[in-house]
């Protein structure tokens, strides 16, 4: 039988970097990002596909809760999808992104996203890429700063039947 | 064991790729469909996963929930759901019994809401060929579509009263009985133990 949870790819901060990028996404159905990571400063985290830093054509509404209040918000017409916020020194986060059908080239593309900055809340996002274009890339990067030595990012290929 | 599972399930390790399997897929095409229905579901595997992306031909320009139902038992009693939803800056707790089905698995644009924007899900459902234990399942759904009318993201759970019998068939039902429309998709994965 075909394998149908294949890791693609895994990349270790061995320095600070301001970006991750995963060009090679192969032929699934799905995509699972999973990292484990920490920022140069308490940020969002963010999510391009293929490279399109346009204005406009990136959307999130997020669910979270900080200890004793759950809150909602929301973020329209961005050059990113917000993922999570991502902490810094000893605060690590741990950060979980499904891209469905991230290869049809008929539908906008839609993302599932749980984030846990744990020292400080848990949240879950969806976010919306406004393109019917094919993603062939993914570059995940800090608001500002950069991710720090030791982050990890692994991307997993989901195929169905 | 824990590993396996926890790593399919949540992706927070290395998943043993020879646990997952695909099962089945239902890709809608023209003219949609009125459900989604897995049926012959193996026996064989510990969990199951469906990972689906849809919209709803019901008319309207927000998103409605879909349901599932197991067996094709139509007994609302039979079933109960919880979810908690963000949606815009509203956050909500939400129950639901009042339906022939497990309520709240996804939340699906519908028919004029922003064009080409679909709902995702990924729905766990757990130890489903027990037949000695309620069947529950999670999900994970939401719909975005850069506006204030689909915005919504869900962590949801549910329940089949039914211990005794095992699923082995899966059906997904849009609401006020609409239709999938086309580029909907439903994978089907089984997860070993």
């Amino acid at each position: 039988m075909a394998s149908t949870y294949v890791p693609i790819a895994t990349t270790t901060l061995g320095s600070s970097a301001a970006s991750v990028t995963f060009n090679s996404l192969g032929s699934y159905t799905d995509i699972k990002v999973v990292y484990s990571a920490t920022a140069s400063s308490l940020v969002n985290s963010r999510l391009q596909f293929n490279g399109d830093s346009s204005s406009g054509f990136y959307s999130t509404q997020v669910l979270y809760g900080t200890g004793s209040t759950a809150a909602a918000t929301r973020q329209s017409n961005q050059n990113s999808i917000w993922v999570d916020n991502t902490d810094t020194g000893s605060n690590v986060n741990t950060t979980i992104i499904d891209v469905m059908n991230y290869s049809n080239t008929s539908t906008y593309k839609t993302c599932l996203i749980r984030g846990s900055a744990a020292s400080t809340q848990v949240d879950a996002h969806v976010g919306l890429w406004r393109n019917t274009n094919a993603i062939t890339s993914l570059t995940l990067f800090p608001s500002s700063g950069t991710y720090s030595t030791g982050s990890t990012f692994t991307v997993y290929g989901i195929k169905a039947a | 064991m824990f590993n396996v599972i926890s790593g399919i399930l949540d992706s927070g390790v290395a998943p043993d790729v020879g646990a997952y399997e695909a099962i089945a897929t239902i890709t809608v095409g023209v003219g949609g469909v009125a459900t989604a229905d897995f049926t012959s579901i193996p026996s064989t595997y510990k969990h199951l996963q469906i990972r689906a992306m849809g919209r709803s031909g019901e008319a309207g320009s927000s998103t409605n929930a879909i349901y599932m139902r197991f067996n094709n038992d139509t007994t609302s009693s039979n079933y109960y759901a919880h979810r908690l939803l963000g949606e815009n800056t509203g956050v909500y707790a939400q129950s639901s019994q009042a339906i022939s089905g497990m309520d709240f698995i996804g939340q699906w644009p519908l028919a004029s809401s922003t064009a080409s924007a679909f709902g995702v899900a990924i729905i766990d459902i757990l130890d489903y060929a027990s037949t000695s234990k309620n069947k529950t399942i999670r999900s994970l759904n939401g719909a975005e579509g850069n506006n204030t009318s689909v915005c919504d993201i869900s962590l949801s759970s549910g329940v089949w009263f039914n211990s005794s019998t095992a699923v082995n068939r899966i059906t997904l039902v849009p609401f006020n009985g609409s239709s999938f429309s086309q580029y909907s998709t439903f994978a089907l994965y089984g997860i070993k133990g």
